[in-house]
């Protein structure tokens, strides 16, 4: 798959599908799992269905029907969130990696 | 419209190295997928910077990948990249990393097989070559010797 359609034009890849949702959203919305099912399988028919190298399918999802603002602001100005200082970004670390040496997930 | 990544990307990284972007003109390689989807071992990355428990994050130019176990749920499942908004799957996954909802897919038969494990990597990665000659060699040894016969990449 391709968040990025003029990216994905320009790499050339055997095959692709493109669903033209912000980054991070490419097989769906959170806690929305027909919509992700829905996505993947699309996705997944494409194996069958394109015979041409090169071929890039874009799947008919529309983020939001009432609004494209989106559009406007993905992957500009302020849109990545500031990185941590170091000494922040390793404490996050380790208790990210603590949370699972103690638990009992198995 | 779809959203012009590469100006934006250009002008959001103006005070790094410009970044040079693949440009491929040949016609791809090509493998026809010979049987139905639904009879065959499919294999799923993301390049979403998912990580599994404790797996180590992820550095700058970090060519490395984590190994994510086919039955890992949401609470066993962190995120770590800079380059994108990770709250949504941080929350679930599934919106960059649909591992759940491919899990539902091998049980009804909508796929062959489902591999373990799943893979991720972070793509925040300005060395193209680190890709190139690194990590994806790696990754397609690791499916040849599972006998994968679809590599379904997500990116985020």
């Amino acid at each position: 798959m391709t968040s990025a359609l003029d990216i994905t034009r320009s790499v050339n890849p055997p095959r692709a599908v493109f669903v033209n949702f912000p980054l991070g959203h490419q097989t769906g919305k959170p806690h929305q799992p027909d919509l992700q099912r829905q996505i993947v399988r699309d996705a997944l028919r494409r194996f069958e269905t394109i015979g041409k190298p090169g071929t890039i399918v874009e799947l008919p999802y529309v983020w939001d029907a009432h609004d494209r603002q989106w559009e406007e602001t993905d992957y500009t100005g302020n849109f990545l969130p500031p990185r941590p200082p170091q000494e922040d970004a390793d404490l996050i670390e380790e208790e990210r990696r603590a949370r699972f040496a103690s638990s009992n997930i198995k | 419209m779809p959203v012009e990544y590469i100006p934006r990307t250009r002008e959001l990284y103006s005070s790094y190295l410009p970044y040079r972007w693949a440009v491929n003109q040949d016609t791809p390689p090509w493998t026809p997928l010979d049987k139905p989807i639904a009879q065959s071992k499919l294999a799923v990355m993301s390049s979403g910077g998912i990580l599994y428990r404790d797996q180590p994050r992820f550095h700058r130019e970090d060519a490395s990948y984590r190994m994510i176990p086919k039955n890992a749920t949401q609470n066993e499942l962190s995120v770590w990249h800079f380059g994108y908004r990770t709250v949504d799957a941080e929350a679930d996954h599934n919106c960059v990393f649909p591992l759940a909802r491919l899990r539902e897919l091998e049980a009804e038969g909508a796929i062959g097989e489902l591999a373990d494990p799943a893979y991720s990597f972070m793509g925040g990665v300005y060395s193209a070559r680190k890709i190139r000659e690194e990590l994806a060699p790696r990754i397609a040894d690791e499916l040849k010797r599972a006998h994968v016969e679809a590599f379904y990449l997500v990116p985020a």
